[in-house]
């Protein structure tokens, strides 16, 4: 079990309950250096990463960008709005010209499902996909998996709710590989129009009555309401939306448990969760974020040793 | 494989004794100094050390540590397996304090190496000593000795020494493994 069954990390559906172990172990060790005094240690010395970021982000790519140089890797960072992507150049052709550069490593955001997928049919290094579209966001649901590991104790036979727009989420997808794949039980709930059909077919319950999913659930993940992937109406208003799925301390109390919230961020305070939810202690949004790094060292230290010299 | 006692139980027990001395020689009660076992093998014996430090010489304020150095060590990506980190447990910095690495056996050296690259993370120390139970000697990479050794071996290139700990392996010995 000492390291990974695949080279790239294209996504959760692409790797095994040992890997996820295996990162999880990994990123133990890496959140004890990440809190001493020097948060550096030298292993990726000989590395150099690039980060192509072809979709906006901001937490995604400063984690990442903060993962490679804790572990000591050279780092080029690569956006698409300032570069020759606007003036035709194919996907292939740009990252073919990065890598003649001797490039290691490849951490990729692509509108485009499948993106990644692609890429690794077509270039040597090593590939960790850092979203595309609305298909896989591989490292956010390890680092969601990671970070209820740590206030729950474990991941098997806990109840998780993914509450909002599931439609265009990457981050749900990922998730409910991730969580089947470590034995957890899984629900989606939200509009029925964010709600993909045969969604059901992945294992996962559908509720639509956010009471009753809470009632249910040990945490829940609220995501985002994506407007700007949303090319029709889905729901009449926010202020609609914010009252039929909106959590907010009232209706936390009034559960005949304490659960778990959860955030991949960025929050749209006062839509999907409020203010009072975000801050309170039962939210673990800011460990999210921290253990967000030490998985993503653990990911590419794990990939890296992989690359021969 | 055949493989030849090196020490027995009293022999090992012996030893030890002879370095808990040595340590009380140079570092008095311990109050500036403190002792690193490396990860993975080295904490058998730093507990060992602690525990003889303090039960039979009555040092009271001992403090212990394990640093892993799979991270700083310099033939990452030059084998063929990962190299699988252990637990590193520093609950202090050892910024001024005289440290003490702990680790069973001395070889290329290199593992002292990246011990000396990590412990950095933890502040600078005023001084760093070497304890080792085993000295293979003849078979350093790099100018590294031992300040505390508890013997010394003349191992060839295809003879290992394996360090047995009661409280792993059911007994203290160690042998000269041949393959």
């Amino acid at each position: 079990m000492s390291e990974l069954s695949v080279n790239h990390l294209l996504g959760i559906k692409y790797i095994t309950k040992n890997d996820i172990d295996l990162i999880f172990e990994t990123a133990d060790h890496f959140k004890e250096v990440i809190n001493r005094p020097i948060k550096k240690v030298p292993s990726l010395r000989d590395v150099t990463i690039a980060n192509l970021f072809f979709e906006n982000s901001t937490r995604t790519k400063l984690s990442f960008e903060l993962a490679e140089k804790r572990l000591s890797a050279d780092v080029i960072n690569f956006s698409a709005a300032q570069s020759s992507v606007k003036k035709g150049e194919t996907l292939i052709d740009t990252v073919n010209n990065i890598l003649s550069m001797k490039v290691d490593m490849v951490v990729m955001r692509h509108p485009n499902p499948g993106a990644g997928v692609f890429l690794s049919k077509h270039i040597k290094a090593s590939i960790i996909n850092a979203g595309d579209g609305a298909h896989e966001h591989p490292t956010q649901a390890l680092l969601d998996s990671y970070s209820i590991r740590e206030r729950l104790g474990e991941v098997a036979g806990k109840n998780v709710v993914i509450v909002g727009d599931i439609l265009h989420s990457r981050v749900a997808l990922s998730n409910i590989y991730a969580l089947k794949l470590q034995g957890a039980n899984v629900m989606v709930c939200g509009p029925n129009t964010l709600i993909p059909k045969h969604i059901e077919k992945l294992g996962v319950k559908v509720e639509t009555n956010l009471r009753k999913a809470l009632n249910w659930c040990d945490v829940a993940n609220m995501l985002r309401v994506q407007n700007e992937r949303m090319d029709i109406s889905y729901f009449p208003s926010t202020r609609e939306y914010t009252q039929q799925f909106g959590v907010d301390k009232a209706l936390l109390d009034s559960l005949n448990k304490e659960i778990v919230i959860m955030h991949p961020g960025p929050i749209n305070r006062g839509v999907e969760i409020t203010s009072d939810v975000a801050d309170s202690d039962q939210a673990i949004i800011l460990d999210q974020v921290q253990n967000g790094v030490a998985v993503r060292m653990a990911v590419i230290y794990l990939l890296a040793s992989k690359i021969k010299n | 494989m055949s493989q030849k006692v090196l020490l027995n139980a009293t022999e090992v027990n012996i030893i030890l004794h002879r370095l808990a001395c040595q340590l009380i020689e140079n570092h008095n009660d311990f109050s500036n100094t403190v002792l690193i076992g490396l990860q993975p093998r080295g904490k058998y014996l730093a507990n060992r050390m602690a525990s003889i430090l303090k039960e039979e010489y009555g040092i009271k304020d001992l403090k212990l540590g394990q640093l892993d150095i799979t991270f700083f060590r310099d033939d990452f990506r030059r084998g063929n397996k990962t190299l699988e980190a252990n637990k590193t447990q520093i609950d202090f910095l050892v910024e001024d304090k005289n440290v003490v690495f702990i680790d069973d056996v001395l070889h290329t050296g290199r593992s002292i190496n990246a011990a000396l690259t990590a412990i950095q993370s933890f502040g600078r120390p005023k001084e760093v000593e070497l304890l080792t139970l085993i000295d293979r000697r003849f078979s350093r990479h790099l100018p590294i000795q031992p300040n505390y050794k508890g013997r010394q071996v003349d191992a060839i290139n295809n003879e290992k020494v394996k360090v047995n700990w009661k409280e792993n392996e059911g007994e203290d010995v160690v042998y000269l493994v041949r393959t």
